[in-house]
């Protein structure tokens, strides 16, 4: 039995995923394609974005692929940190702000 | 300041123990494939020499600086310099060749004491692209380079520059302390004379190699982001950049091994081959001359020890007719040229 639940070389095995079901792998993998050209946002922009969505989600396929993609873009690790602060401000926020309820309820039913 | 791998005595100051790193393990064992097998598959094995259009010029190993990528492994401590009757030989050799452009790189090509003689009397030669590869640093290191600038000028030299980011921090620890702030001196020494000006003729390029075990990414949106920073940080410009992958050879091995990327920066050269990219690989229509006046395929072969295959082998012996067609020495370094959009002197290929 596998030791550990993630395999780093599983990363580049990604493309593999359409072997079982060749139709919406190939639009998955289009469609992330698109995703990350440049648009309204640069490629770059969207690299820190992806950054910072992976370790909210706390993926590490992602966190090594968008650490990577973020060096070979010239994005400094000051960038990166500043990025991953934006995802734990909202991710912890996230929490908080589920306090207003929690003092709502309070407020209703304490005296 | 970091010594040179000579100076440490390191074994990998030895070409033939790098040439066994890169032979044997993951290549050795079959977890990867050598170029050569991976070039078959393409049918692109022999790698044949066109016709010369480069001829690329080492006039020396000594350095004013010591940076941790050098595939040169060079250094204030690196005595290696071409003397003046090479150049000479050299200079015959311009007269009757094909070549449109000239490379002069190093070291610091500068600090050759014979190096402005070389450039006036190449320079009535008449090449098509004269290029210096300068470290910017050493046009500030001393004030007997501060007039650099106004004779690069006078001699119409294309400047490749090396840069690998547009912050101190990426740059210095690549480069060393102190390299970035010099770094920008010296190119607003450059642009004040009108070097890398929009329109301008005097050609100012940068160089961009990636500060650590990783790829470059896309040239061109590299270029934009360089350009942005160092015009909004600094109001620096210049023209092109050209992003080159740090090959697998002499420093910048070593920092691989020291720092255990070695093998998973070979898997990701493997992994990034672009078949595409061998067809205009500069070995096949660059010749590079050594400070002793031997010939190699490029400049890394150099460093590898790993003379031209030709009856040819000295600048002294140059003749078209038995250099051209000769047959490219390789090895697993050469995956650092094809890997992704491809690397050369000039920037990518494909």
């Amino acid at each position: 039995m596998q030791k550990t639940y993630y395999d780093p070389a599983d990363l580049k095995k990604f493309s593999k995923i359409s072997e079982w079901n060749e139709e919406l792998g190939a639009k998955f993998f289009d469609y992330y394609g698109k995703v990350f050209e440049e648009g309204a946002l640069t490629e770059r922009e969207k690299s820190l974005i992806a950054l910072a969505v992976s370790h909210t989600i706390q993926c590490p396929y992602c966190i090594d692929a968008y650490t990577g993609d973020g060096l070979q873009r010239g994005i400094t690790k000051e960038e990166m940190m500043e990025a991953l602060h934006v995802a734990a401000a909202i991710r912890g926020g996230a929490s908080l702000v589920h306090g207003v309820q929690m003092m709502n309820k309070v407020n209703k039913l304490e005296m | 300041m970091l010594k040179s791998l000579h100076k440490r005595h390191s074994e990998l100051a030895n070409s033939k123990r790098q040439l066994d790193i890169l032979s044997n393990g993951i290549f050795k064992n079959g977890d990867l494939p050598t170029f050569k097998e991976k070039i078959s598959e393409t049918n692109q094995f022999p790698l044949k020499a066109k016709k010369l259009e480069i001829l690329q010029i080492n006039v020396g190993y000594m350095c004013n600086q010591v940076c941790e990528h050098c595939h040169v492994d060079a250094g204030p401590d690196r005595k290696e310099i071409m003397s003046r009757e090479t150049m000479q030989q050299i200079l015959d050799v311009i007269k009757q060749t094909s070549a449109h452009t000239l490379d002069l790189t190093g070291g610091a090509p500068e600090m050759n004491p014979n190096f402005k003689w070389f450039v006036e009397e190449a320079n009535k030669v008449g090449v098509k692209d004269f290029i210096v590869r300068s470290n910017l640093t050493i046009i500030t290191a001393n004030k007997k380079y501060h007039d650099l600038p106004e004779f690069f000028k006078k001699h119409q030299i294309h400047i490749v520059s090396s840069m690998p980011h547009w912050t101190k921090g990426k740059t210095d620890k690549q480069r060393g302390d102190g390299v970035f702030d010099a770094s920008i001196t010296a190119l607003k020494m450059l642009n004040a004379v009108g070097y890398g000006m929009p329109n301008s003729n005097l050609k100012l390029d940068l160089v961009y190699n990636p500060t650590g075990a990783f790829l470059p990414g896309n040239q061109s949106s590299l270029e934009k982001d360089f350009k942005k920073a160092l015009n909004a940080d600094f109001n620096i410009q210049f023209h092109n950049l050209f992003a080159l992958t740090n090959l697998p050879i002499s420093r910048f091995l070593d920092y691989l091994i020291a720092s255990d990327n070695y093998e998973d920066y070979m898997y990701a050269l493997v992994e990034a081959y672009n078949p595409k990219a061998v067809s205009n690989v500069m070995c096949t229509n660059t010749l590079s001359v050594s400070w002793d006046g031997y010939l190699y395929d490029c400049d890394f072969n150099q460093m590898l020890n790993l003379p031209v295959n030709s009856k040819a082998k000295h600048i002294s012996e140059y003749n078209e007719n038995l250099l051209e067609g000769r047959d490219i020495l390789i090895s697993q370094h050469c995956y650092g040229c094809t890997a992704g959009a491809g690397s050369s002197c000039q920037g990518s290929l494909a």
